[in-house]
């Protein structure tokens, strides 16, 4: 079935709608040899959140929210990320990404204690769909307390010459972006006993948000899932969309789909892509979306997409 | 015959002096541990049992009995009760292997203890579970059901845990003796039911302490043998004390007020070892509704140990006498629980509680009997006495409903 109740948005301080469009873009400036900066500033905070209605959780996030920031970057930037560490414990920021030993996040190298700060620094490579996450040990609790997030670099159509326009759709920023209705995705999990075992699963946190309040999606213009599976203590997770079939670019590092026409996709911990389809052909009306773990869907990993004509 | 056999008999006996009957006495002693120790060096040189080993790896069997959280990480005593000395190979918290330090290093032999100690950055609140991995690859787990700061011994500690220890052991039973005045100008059957109600109360507490010693004593290390360990230690305390109080004859009076205060006194020690054990590994917050109902509780056993000196008139001092020697156990039990808890200690002072009970409460149904010279055993059975064991039983009952968990 589903989860009694609804939760409080406004005392966590995220909003699970809000957050599939909510893109950190940094701030933006060009370095002397003309090359763009792109910042980002995140800090690591405990905070207690309301991951189903009633049931708290005492997470570790990164900007006050779990996920973390969607950080999004174009191929090539040079990207600096301000990491302070404000919350309880040592943390850092591993990015999935191509940068040096220095900048790994991991013991040694950006992991820092609590009222400390790092600047990791690194270009903007590969291009593709990707995450990062906090890399202290016990790494399991770490990452499953709330440390994680999107880290989405589009591809640069200067690069590609060949699929130019492709690589447009995807940089943010472009009319041919503004056609797609792009969301932030996260396949998450919390264990709130501690005992190595999920009680709650949910896409962006929230056990069945998408259920109770179904995401709109106008019917003539195509979907684009950024999605990553951060799921700790399961192997895998999976996503399934009812009724119609997607394409599937595996990390999201190429200009081609890497799967075409399936409705399911797996993904290991940390595994991700991004998924493209479109309403066009279909009536309006609501169609589902969950997990293929049935365990995982009705115990929350489950949500609706409202298909409409026009946004009401 | 017999006449003659006889007389050779008594030649025999003549000839025997007490030097040699000793000597041949020692050497019948001295026979049967030969024949152990030469049963034992056969079983070590010829391995006649050869044939039952069948490649099954040694019997391993690790306890953990104190956990300790700071700073540093997570520390932890424990026992080993294996056939052979025990290797810890790892050690796991939450399903990662982690560095950890042993002392004493190296295997740990039977009925031995060592500490163990590592580094893990435990979360506050979380619940953790340490997996000791030995040489055979046997795994056995320990749950942190809390994590929460080990108390350590500091005078500021110390003050509050013996302020939470007088307000569950110390004040009740002072306010219990309070009432003593008041029940002075009670009649016969007034006396009986208070005596039957002390009865009643102290029945509670024999089943309570037992119960409790049990579920303790099967927590520790199998090497104590819990069980038995409990039992047996009830049933010495129980003799001992009857053995002692009957020196003089039955106890009566303020001798009789003293020996519940002791049994009293013996569970109450049980139970602030237990108490501060539960503080200790996080399992019990205590709130003030919990110490409230633990004073609630209590407070019958100021007066039972009132009900038997009603009709003498002891000096006040024996009053504040009687009621550290009930309550005070509790702020020591406190102490010691928080501080250097291990189950199989906490059982062990239940145990002997119970069987101190157990002496009163023989020594409460005797003294009721002989009160009433004229009706003797059937006393017990009027309606003031088992009115009095219902309340008595009734009120422990109820008011234990606000404390357990």
């Amino acid at each position: 079935m589903i989860t009694v109740g609804d939760v409080d948005n406004e005392r966590n301080g995220f909003d699970p709608t809000a957050m599939l469009t909510d893109w950190d873009m940094g701030t933006v400036s060009t370095l002397p040899d003309g090359r763009t900066l792109r910042t980002f500033e995140v800090a690591a905070e405990d905070k207690e959140i309301e991951i189903a209605p009633g049931v708290m959780f005492p997470a570790w996030t990164f900007n006050g929210r779990v996920p973390g920031p969607a950080l999004r970057a174009k191929e090539g930037e040079r990207l600096r990320i301000v990491f302070r560490n404000n919350g309880s414990h040592p943390h850092s920021m591993h990015f999935h990404g191509i940068h040096a030993a220095r900048m790994d996040g991991i013991p040694g190298a950006g992991l820092i204690n609590p009222g400390e700060e790092f600047v990791y620094e690194f270009d903007a490579k590969p291009f593709g769909c990707h995450l990062y996450h906090c890399h202290a040990l016990p790494l399991a609790r770490h990452i499953h307390k709330g440390m994680y997030g999107l880290f989405v670099i589009d591809p640069d159509p200067a690069r590609h010459p060949d699929q130019a326009n492709v690589a447009r759709s995807r940089l943010r920023g472009t009319p041919e972006n503004a056609e797609w209705q792009e969301l932030a995705m996260v396949m998450n999990a919390f264990d709130t006993t501690f005992d190595g075992e999920n009680e709650f699963y949910a896409c962006n946190t929230i056990a069945h948000c998408y259920a109770k309040k179904p995401i709109k999606i106008l019917r003539d213009r195509p979907v684009r899932i950024y999605l990553v599976n951060v799921t700790e203590f399961d192997p895998i997770n999976s996503f399934h969309l009812h009724a119609n079939f997607f394409d599937y670019f595996d990390q999201g590092t190429t200009l081609t789909p890497t799967s075409k026409t399936v409705d399911l996709i797996v993904q290991c911990q940390a595994q991700r892509g991004i998924l493209e389809f479109s309403f066009k052909d279909h009536e309006p009306g609501l169609y589902m979306f969950h997990a293929h773990q049935s365990e995982f869907t009705e115990l929350g990993w489950m949500g609706m997409f409202d298909v409409v004509e026009v946004l009401s | 015959m017999n006449q003659h056999s006889q007389i050779q008999n008594t030649e025999t006996v003549a000839e025997t002096g007490p030097a040699e009957r000793g000597r041949i006495n020692l050497l019948f002693l001295l026979a049967p541990l030969a024949v152990l120790a030469l049963a034992i060096a056969w079983l070590y040189s010829a391995n006649p049992l050869a044939s039952f080993n069948n490649g099954a790896p040694p019997v391993e069997s690790l306890t953990v009995e104190r956990t300790i959280l700071d700073q540093g990480g997570l520390r932890l005593l424990v026992r080993a009760g294996g056939s052979e000395p025990m290797r810890i190979a790892q050690l796991q918290v939450d399903a990662a292997y982690w560095e950890f330090e042993q002392v004493p290093a190296g295997p740990i032999a039977r009925g031995d203890t060592a500490w163990v100690s590592v580094p893990f950055p435990w979360v506050l609140g979380e619940a953790h579970r340490v997996t000791l991995v030995t040489n055979t690859g046997a795994t056995f787990d320990h749950e942190i059901a809390v994590a929460v700061p080990t108390p350590v011994v500091t005078s500021a500690n110390l003050f509050s845990q013996a302020v939470l220890g007088a307000f569950v052991g110390i004040l009740p039973v002072a306010i219990g003796l309070m009432f003593y005045p008041a029940l002075r100008s009670a009649g016969a059957a007034t006396m009986n039911f208070l005596l039957a109600m002390t009865m009643g109360l102290l029945a509670f507490l024999l089943v309570d302490s037992f119960v409790e010693s049990l579920e303790l004593a099967a927590q520790s290390a199998a090497i104590f043998q819990g069980p038995v360990m409990a039992t047996l230690a009830a049933m010495a305390s129980f003799l001992l004390l009857m053995g002692v109080s009957r020196r003089k004859g039955r106890p009566a009076g303020l001798a009789l007020a003293t020996y519940i205060a002791l049994g009293i006194g013996l569970h109450n020690l049980g139970e602030g070892l237990a108490i501060g054990g539960a503080f200790a590994a996080g399992s019990a917050g205590l709130g003030t509704f919990l110490v409230m109902g633990f004073t609630l509780h209590n407070i019958t056993e100021g007066i039972g140990i009132a009900a038997p000196i009603l009709k003498v008139r002891p000096p006040l001092w024996t009053f504040a006498g009687l009621a550290l020697l009930a309550g005070g156990p509790a702020v020591v039990g406190m102490w010691i629980g928080s501080l250097a808890y291990a189950p199989q200690w906490s059982a062990l002072a239940l145990a002997v509680g119970a069987g101190a009970i157990l002496q009163v409460v023989v020594e409460v149904a005797l003294f009721l009997m002989h009160s009433d010279d004229r009706r003797g055993s059937s006393t017990l059975l009027s309606a003031p006495v088992l009115a009095g064991l219902a309340a008595g039983v009734g009120f422990m009952y109820l008011t234990a409903m606000l404390v357990k968990i």
